[in-house]
């Protein structure tokens, strides 16, 4: 049973999270996850189909550390905003004392020269831990319906 | 022949400089872009369709392009590759929708005309009429409807198709040095599937060819790549070229053999100045698989397939046309049936270099959408191909060179009519 307390700090945590890569403020997103901590952007279509490569996966606090680092200093891509519009998590208790949530998103791409396009649509499939009223990301995974992906993903989803 | 398809009206005018020099006009020309539909992708050459494991059992079919062309690939009930065209012989439906499935026969949805699975007629809906009124002509011969047949051949787990009839087998068309390097990556051992997606870039096809060729750019771009160590023009590496058809190539570096360069220090290159240890180094755990010393590869194989090999990360591209300005990029990730789940695990890891988000992959994305529109309303302007000469010699001791871009084109040439 997921009290009302609980869900309020998660709905809270998962948009705080989105608020995070939106404004831009990527060096506080791995501080959303466990050390020990998975996040991975996949498809739909592997999903259903069981297959481990998706488009991006980062097995610990120190590989999404080095995403943002590439992001700012290595890699080089055309500037690009994110507005994520997330739909309410539909809460579940899981093994271990985890909480499993699925909610649906949208990111909105913004483009330097104003170009705006429905960016991705998907379901994020977390795994939650709450400890003393914390919650953070044992795993999560940005299911995307498409297959697509318009150009590149830099800033993660 | 109609006036339409005679190429001098259609293709610009080659500058001197033969392949050193490409008119930017073949990246966003309408006439160019349809000619190429018909002289080169329906045209002398082996489309890479998709993967033999795909259509592994009878019934199994995937569907694929040539260029535009939709076409499906079936394994018939004898166990026989069978291609043809996507399109049904009634009014040119598309015949398969689903992208691979399993189907005894093939159904077209809008008058329910059937197909063998080899593409020939089976049956038409109401043939006969209904009580006795409408129907077909007492002479219409199924025997001589059926959807259009294009040869198929598999060659290392991949899976080729060609609309003419008179094609050597892909092994000699590739040439052997090709043939060989695809036995090492794909031929050796049976393969799995590990995982898929794909990128809209918004360029011409052309461009992402040109750019997979591109190993002046590989290091300079893609910066991940240099400050990790992963593959450098310094390192021990070159450049081979398919025997008389220069337009298939192989990059390849060695990377236990890396010395550094004074030039990457000296010419205050960026890609040397993003100087950070991984916090996260389980990325680039890796384990030698092969004992010729070579640990990144990438392999075309004209006119849309790329093949690379980094590190442990096996991956075949297959670059489709959507329409003049748009090619969607197919990645499929893929490992060997009996690797252990250690190697899996790495192969998985080591997926985050390259597809839409790839640490060493991404810029491509977009860099060719630059060259895109970088040369909208260029006149008859065109790009500089000089790097490591003008000619079309394999380069065994360096990758700073243009040379398999130079040979892209000498192929592209010769198929689109130029002398
Ligand atoms: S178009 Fe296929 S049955 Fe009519
Ligand atoms: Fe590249």
């Amino acid at each position: 049973m997921i009290g009302a307390e609980t869900r309020q700090r998660i709905e809270d945590f998962l948009l705080d999270c989105a608020w995070t890569i939106d404004e831009d403020d990527l060096e506080a997103w791995p501080g959303f996850f466990a050390e020990d901590g998975r996040y991975r952007i996949t498809t739909r279509d592997n999903e259903e189909r069981g297959l481990p490569v998706g488009i991006m996966l980062c097995e610990g606090r120190g590989m999404l550390e080095d995403r943002v680092l590439a992001l700012r200093t290595a890699n080089i891509f055309e500037p690009h905003r994110y507005r994520h519009i997330l739909g309410r998590p539909r809460l579940r208790e899981s093994e271990d004392g985890l909480i499993r949530s699925d909610s649906s998103f949208i990111v909105m791409r913004t483009m330097q020269d104003g170009r705006m396009d429905l960016f991705a649509a998907g379901n994020y499939r977390d795994l939650l831990r709450v400890e003393d009223g914390q919650v953070m990301f044992q795993e999560r995974a940005a299911v995307l319906e498409s297959r697509r992906v318009d150009v590149l993903i830099v800033i993660p989803i | 022949m109609n006036a339409a398809a005679n190429p001098a009206d259609i293709m610009p005018t080659w500058p001197e400089g033969g392949v050193s020099r490409v008119p930017y006009r073949l990246f966003s020309d309408n006439g160019v872009y349809a000619l190429e539909q018909e002289r080169l992708f329906r045209g002398p050459v082996w489309n890479y369709l998709c993967l033999e494991l795909e259509v592994a059992e009878p019934g199994d079919f995937r569907t694929a392009f040539i260029g535009e062309t939709p076409v499906v690939v079936a394994r018939d009930g004898n166990g026989e590759l069978r291609g043809m065209v996507n399109r049904c012989a009634h009014k040119g439906a598309l015949v398969c929708l689903a992208e691979r499935g399993n189907r005894k026969h093939f159904s077209c949805i809008y008058h329910s005309w059937t197909y063998h699975l080899d593409g020939r007629l089976r049956g038409v809906a109401f043939r006969g009429g209904l009580k006795g009124k409408g129907g077909m002509p007492e002479d219409f011969d199924p025997a001589r409807h059926r959807m259009q047949p294009i040869r198929v051949e598999v060659f290392c787990g991949l899976v080729f198709g060609t609309f003419e009839s008179d094609m050597p087998p892909v092994e000699e068309w590739v040439g052997p040095t090709m043939a060989h390097f695809l036995k090492r990556n794909l031929g050796s051992r049976p393969l799995k599937v590990l995982g898929t997606h794909s990128q809209i870039i918004h360029n011409n096809w052309k461009l992402y060819a040109e750019n997979v060729r591109d190993s002046y750019h590989a290091t300079l771009l893609h910066t991940f790549y240099t400050t990790f160590k992963v593959n450098r023009l310094d390192m021990d590496g070159g450049i081979l070229l398919s025997e008389g058809t220069p337009w298939h190539h192989i990059s390849y570096a060695k990377r236990a053999t890396l010395e550094e360069a004074a030039e990457y220090k000296d010419a205050n290159v960026h890609s040397a100045s993003y100087d950070s240890k991984l916090n996260g180094p389980a990325l680039l755990k890796t384990e030698d698989e092969f004992d010729d010393g070579i640990t990144h590869s990438v392999q075309s194989i004209f006119p849309t397939l790329a093949v690379h090999f980094t590190l442990n990360s096996l991956c075949v591209r297959n670059f489709v046309p959507r329409g003049l300005e748009e090619t969607e990029l197919v990645w499929t990730y893929l490992g060997y049936a009996d690797d252990s789940e250690e190697m899996t695990a790495m192969r998985v890891l080591q997926a985050n270099l390259t597809g839409a988000a790839g640490l060493v992959s991404l810029e491509d994305g977009c860099i060719n959408e630059f060259v895109q529109r970088g040369t909208r309303g260029s006149g008859d302007a065109a790009a500089v191909l000089e790097m490591g000469g003008r000619g079309l010699e394999s380069s065994e001791s360096s990758r700073a060179t243009e040379v398999s871009i130079r040979g892209f084109w000498s192929g592209y040439r010769g198929l689109m009519g130029y002398a």
